[in-house]
């Protein structure tokens, strides 16, 4: 086997102290005893504690949940919606024109989608809550999930939906039946996608948040210009920990998915 | 007893089944079905047959209602179904990728088409496991698609197109994707599902052999053109054209000018300065008129000595020799360039090849052995 050069060695270890480096810190300060965020005195877990009385966060938690899976449930439909309509509706008038519409929010810089929706709600006599905020992240977040499942059907084989209406299924059918179940891992991924989205917007919420609701990405901004209080340490060390938790068993999920379904399809073969 | 030949196409009394009538389906500029008319009579083996192109893949969906006719109709049962969306046609398709849904077991396969109608669950129950067994399929059943091996899948996919008993069953090169072995032995099983449940069959394939072996008629495609439907004798030994003939088998074919000599017999002027051959044809051919002989290689002998009492003897050179095993093909090549295939059984396990490379030897045929066309 070949062993790492050290030039390997540097590279993978910078690499990574790159990226981690400022996560282990701020993980390791969460556990601080001491107020102030700089001067380590002693572990405790103590900020944890007061996190979970701090009704200010704990709101704003709430409605940042609130929002994101409202939004990425909306953004989902829509997205694949979109999706569908682009991949199998054939030609029509417009289509190259949506299609790259569809796509144009991606590349939109998220201040003047912030900037934009914020005229259109006042415009509209919009008070801006918990609904503006939901409407802004269902709109940016519908385009990445109609990226994630267009790409799905793009090599979906067709004849199954063929199939499916051969058989005696309307369209509609055809659809929730054969199309739906088959692609739900790209519907499923476009909603976790459209959820930590939403979950760490800042700027879209910013522009389209009002007194009545915030966020839990504004609420850190806000309290940070204030100064770094080892409570917010606490606070991303828990979100850092649920996404990694979530990371983790996704990718074990469909390990053992694409393992098994391996093992079978050389069963099948062995028995032929 | 006498046998009762199976030919509803000859009976002029018989209501066909599927009534194609100056059908044209064009793609934009791209003329896919040229104003093609055929009938398909019930309980039938049909084979279409053609290279990739041709025209014989839209025909079939068609059929099931995937493509849209241009111009003409087509009559299911005396009925226009132009207007029939395909979940409404009493016709299913089996096809070429098998499509079988892959989140639902063997079973559940098999009864997706008839949930879609309100079939009580006992009488939904006792049909699927007909169709299990009439595809030996009974262990297989709570598995799913990637649980299987090809063959299987290949039998679910008969299963599941033949559960809902339809009037016409489409299958779209169904044996493609099975090695040579297995292909054959579902070919059998395939004629023999069809001939248990009495449906009619139409199939599509590029695969001349299959075609042969499972259909009562065959129609042999080109450019969206069908350029001859007869049963698999038929076509071989009576083709109607130059194409079909080169299509189907081997072939020699030698281009001359025919001679009436009368009763059927002509003489073909085929050389320069070589004796003309003598053909037999039912199809009247004018002095000087154009034509092509053609004459299969196991209907042409090869001898050291020119045989006696012969109608067509030519002597030639041995230019190569193939052999496949079970036959080998003379490539012997007559004065003036023509090459003239003749294939011999090889009858005996040990035996000396009696020619070789560069032996002159002599090539003969019979007048009634080939077939006289006129393009």
């Amino acid at each position: 086997m070949n062993r790492l050069s050290w030039f390997n060695v540097t590279s993978l270890t910078l690499g990574f102290a790159f990226l981690y480096l400022p996560m282990v810190i701020l993980v390791i300060y969460s556990f601080n005893e001491s107020k102030l965020v700089t001067v380590w005195a002693g572990f405790s877990t103590k900020w944890y504690g007061e996190l979970l009385q701090n009704e200010a966060f704990l709101d704003a938690a709430w409605v940042t949940i609130k929002v994101a899976v409202l939004s990425s449930t909306f953004a989902t439909v829509l997205g694949t919606m979109a999706a569908y309509v682009l991949v199998r509706g054939g030609r029509f008038l417009g289509r190259t024109l949506f299609s790259g519409m569809i796509y144009a929010p991606l590349v939109m810089p998220e201040v003047i989608t912030g900037l934009s929706l914020l005229l259109l709600f006042i415009g509209i006599g919009l008070d801006r809550g918990v609904l503006t905020i939901v409407l802004a992240h269902t709109t940016f977040s519908m385009c990445y999930v109609s990226v994630v499942v267009s790409s799905r059907l793009m090599t979906f084989d067709r004849s199954l939906e063929e199939a499916a209406l051969d058989l005696g299924c309307s369209s509609f059918d055809a659809f929730r039946l054969v199309t739906l179940p088959i692609i739900a891992p790209a519907v499923i991924s476009g909603w976790l996608l459209a959820f930590t989205l939403s979950l760490d917007d800042l700027v879209i919420a910013s522009f389209t948040a009002g007194p009545s609701a915030t966020t839990l990405p504004i609420k850190i901004f806000s309290a940070v210009r204030l100064g770094v209080s080892p409570e917010i340490n606490a606070l991303s060390t828990i979100m850092i920990g649920i996404v990694t938790v979530g990371v983790i068993s996704a990718s074990l999920i469909s390990k053992r998915n694409s393992l098994r379904q391996q093992r079978d399809e050389q069963a099948a073969a062995r028995t032929a | 007893m006498a046998e009762t030949v199976f030919a509803p196409w000859d009976d002029p009394n018989e209501k066909p089944l599927i009534r194609f009538q100056n059908v044209t389906k064009r793609f934009g500029e791209f003329v896919a079905i040229d104003d093609l008319t055929l009938d398909i009579f019930e309980k039938e083996f049909f084979a279409l047959l053609g290279p990739s192109g041709c025209g014989k893949t839209t025909m079939m969906r068609m059929l099931a209602g995937f493509e849209t006719v241009s111009e003409g109709s087509i009559e299911l049962a005396g009925q226009d179904i132009a207007a029939v969306p395909p979940n409404k046609r009493a016709v299913n398709m089996m096809f070429q990728s098998y499509a079988l849904f892959p989140h639902l077991s063997v079973y559940e396969n098999i009864a997706f088409g008839l949930r879609r109608g309100n079939m009580p669950k006992h009488d939904l129950d006792a049909r699927v496991t007909e169709m299990l067994k009439l595809t030996r399929l009974e262990k297989f059943a709570r598995r799913k698609p990637h649980q299987i091996s090809g063959g299987q899948r290949q039998r679910v996919a008969l299963a599941r197109s033949l559960a809902k008993a339809p009037k016409l069953l489409l299958l779209d090169e169904p044996l493609g994707a099975l090695d040579a072995k297995l292909r054959q032995a579902t070919q059998f099983e395939l004629m023999d599902i069809q001939e248990k449940t009495g449906t009619t069959f139409v199939i599509v394939t590029h695969d001349q052999e299959e075609a042969m072996t499972v259909a009562s008629r065959v129609a042999v495609m080109d450019e969206g053109r069908v350029m001859q439907v007869a049963t698999p004798e038929r076509i071989y030994e009576a083709p109607e054209s130059v194409y079909v003939a080169d299509f189907i088998g081997d072939v020699n074919i030698v281009a001359g000018q025919s001679t009436p000599m009368g009763e059927g017999r002509y003489h073909i002027s085929w050389a320069e300065g070589q004796q003309p051959l003598v053909a037999a044809s039912d199809r009247p051919f004018s002095d000087g008129q154009s034509c092509h002989l053609a004459v299969r290689p196991e209907k042409i002998a090869i001898s050291a000595e020119r045989p006696a009492d012969v109608d067509n003897a030519v002597q030639g050179t041995v230019l190569d020799i193939a052999y496949l095993g079970n036959l080998s093909t003379y490539y012997v090549e007559l004065p003036g360039g023509q090459i003239i295939k003749s294939q011999t059984a090889n009858t005996r396990r040990i035996s000396r090849r009696s020619f070789t490379w560069e032996d002159t030897v002599w090539v003969s045929w019979t007048a009634t052995a080939g077939v006289l066309l006129a393009q």
